[in-house]
């Protein structure tokens, strides 16, 4: 499988203070690739720079073999990188149709299909599709957030903690959305629950104080109960 | 069964068709000039609206546009004809010097943190009030000029109904524009800009065409307001126009576009019998005193104002309707 995105030693200064001291991995095309660590390690971060919100100062960001780590956000995301972050950036004031409208950016065939595709994914958004963005429930919001990410033809999708606040009801049907979303994108998830990831993710990158410490498959580190119990204080 | 687009437009049409007939039946001079300044400020409103209500951009120098539009017609009307074609003229000069402004200023500026934005807005406006005052050859300075109006604006009753057909040319534009893709856009810049910007869209860009469409809107309600005085003085291109603008976004309800052609008819009737309590009770010399009580009472207990405080009865009292009892799912159900 090739690489798609390249992540090379960046560092993340926001204000004074220096947050990424030197991330490093990789995403296969097709695999899910997982950002563990504890909380404040510089996960969310690390998605925030790749996607030119908060861009790193040294370092290099590589995706389909070309750097974007100095490019502007709108760039990134125009190149087919989707972004579903952690508070899910629903627009509160525009209906669900509007949301995903907005998201398309252009309505052609392509974009129509996409989005029967991804309304079959979340029946619920089918059912609220008038209601405005503002009035959904948590896990509603989620689905909507990462429907909005995936409708644009994302070549690779960076989901930030997708279960966060949410019934664990709602979370299983987070899970079966990104399982099937994998077969059609890649995807980079940064996840605290852990039973979730190692059940998705195909590889892992253990973040620790703004470094990597540690990446291989999902399978060695869940076999791994030293790993654990160090950066992720379970096992 | 209609529906509520065009149970609105229906109402819209009917309101309108009185205000038309309005100076037919009615002789009162006061009322129509009343009526006049009312649809002229409506405008200014709504073009503010599309800058606070549908982009989030608070901007303290909305007033160099309407006032540029106001000195572009007083200005080439007093030195070319008092004709209807040189008004017409005049009013595109200023809707084309107000969009390249509006545009060179906002593609500087809106770059800008909203505050920063805000304050480097009314230090442009500034500069452009004291040019007005320096270039006297111009613009007379504070002391301003009159100026003839066209022949056909002699009967005031053929002057408001133009105000009218542009206040409805203006609304029906504005709505279109709100409520196209574009205009998704800008709402969707206004509520999380960041968010916009990582699903690809280069937000400066709208913000600038927010600022551009803003500027245009504001600068034909400075020619009309010039023409409806017959006179012009560097009090267009003050902070107190602006301060109008914002107070009847306000009062009328931001991001409604509805809401700041009422509030701009609250405004100038509660301002025409407020200065008019004057003769009997000297406190109200000073109703600008009260304009600031209402306004401060405004933003702390009626911050969506009076369109976006009854449209949010209306959507509570429907939810209210629609709800039924759902039962709990038991433990079991969310275990399995």
């Amino acid at each position: 499988m090739s690489i798609l995105l390249k992540v090379d030693n960046i560092h993340t200064h926001i204000g004074q203070y220096h947050i990424l001291q030197g991330v490093s991995f990789e995403a296969k095309e097709g695999e899910v690739s997982v950002l563990l660590g504890r909380n404040g390690a510089g996960k969310t971060t690390t998605l925030k720079t790749i996607m030119g919100l908060t861009p790193a100062t040294s370092g290099t960001v590589t995706f389909l073999n070309e750097g974007i780590t100095k490019n502007a956000t709108h760039h990134i995301a125009s190149n087919g990188i989707g972004y579903v972050p952690e508070d899910q950036g629903i627009f509160g004031a525009l209906t669900v149709e509007e949301n995903l409208k907005v998201a398309m950016r252009k309505e052609d065939d392509a974009a129509r299909e996409r989005q029967e595709y991804v309304l079959e994914l979340f029946p619920d958004l089918k059912k609220y599709w008038k209601k405005e963005g503002g009035h959904l429930s948590g896990g509603q919001k989620q689905m909507l957030s990462m429907a909005r990410a995936f409708i644009n033809d994302s070549k690779l999708l960076l989901i930030d903690e997708p279960s966060k606040g949410l019934a664990p009801v709602v979370i299983e049907k987070v899970m079966e959305a990104i399982v099937e979303m994998k077969k059609q994108t890649t995807i980079i998830l940064v996840e605290q629950n852990f039973i979730m990831a190692s059940r998705i993710g195909d590889t892992y990158t253990l973040i620790d104080d703004g470094e990597t410490v540690q990446s291989g498959q999902m399978s060695e580190l869940v076999q791994n109960e030293e790993l654990k119990r160090q950066y992720l204080g379970i096992g | 069964m209609k529906t509520k687009f065009q149970v609105n437009n229906g109402i819209l049409i009917v309101i309108v068709a009185a205000l038309a007939v309005f100076p037919f039946v009615s002789d009162s001079r006061t009322w129509t000039i009343l009526l006049t300044q009312i649809f002229i400020f409506s405008i200014l409103a709504m073009s503010y609206d599309i800058l606070l209500g549908y982009t989030g951009i608070v901007s303290f120098g909305h007033a160099m546009f309407f006032g540029m539009g106001a000195y572009a017609t007083a200005i080439m009307l007093n030195r070319i004809e008092p004709t209807l074609g040189v008004f017409f003229l005049s009013i595109a000069v200023g809707m084309v010097i107000a969009g390249i402004l509006s545009f060179l200023i906002g593609l500087l500026t809106l770059r800008l943190k909203s505050h920063f934005f805000a304050m480097l807005t009314m230090a442009v406006s500034g500069l452009f009030l004291v040019l007005a005052e320096k270039w006297r050859t111009l613009t007379q300075g504070n002391d301003g000029f009159t100026f003839r109006a066209p022949e056909f604006f002699k009967d005031r009753m053929m002057f408001y109904l133009l105000v009218l057909a542009c206040l409805v040319l203006v609304y029906f534009f504005l709505r279109r524009f709100v409520n196209s893709p574009l205009g998704r856009v800008l709402i969707a810049v206004r509520e999380n800009e960041q968010r916009t910007k990582s699903l690809g869209f280069q937000t400066l860009h709208y913000k600038v065409i927010a600022s551009v469409i803003a500027g245009v809107v504001a600068s034909l309600a400075g020619s009309l307001y010039a023409i409806s005085l017959r006179f012009v003085n560097t009090s267009v291109l003050t902070m107190e126009i602006t301060l109008d603008a914002l107070l009847m976004t306000i009062i009328g309800g931001v991001g409604t576009l509805i809401g700041p052609i009422i509030g701009a008819g609250v405004i100038e009737l509660a301002q025409h019998y407020l200065s008019g309590l004057a003769k009997d009770y000297p406190i109200f010399e000073r109703w600008i005193i009260f304009f600031g009580i209402i306004y401060i009472l405004a933003v702390i207990f009626f911050p969506k104002g009076i369109v976006g405080t009854i449209r949010y009865a209306y959507w509570k009292r429907k939810n209210n309707d629609l709800k039924v009892d759902v039962p709990a799912p038991k433990r079991k159900e969310l275990i399995k």
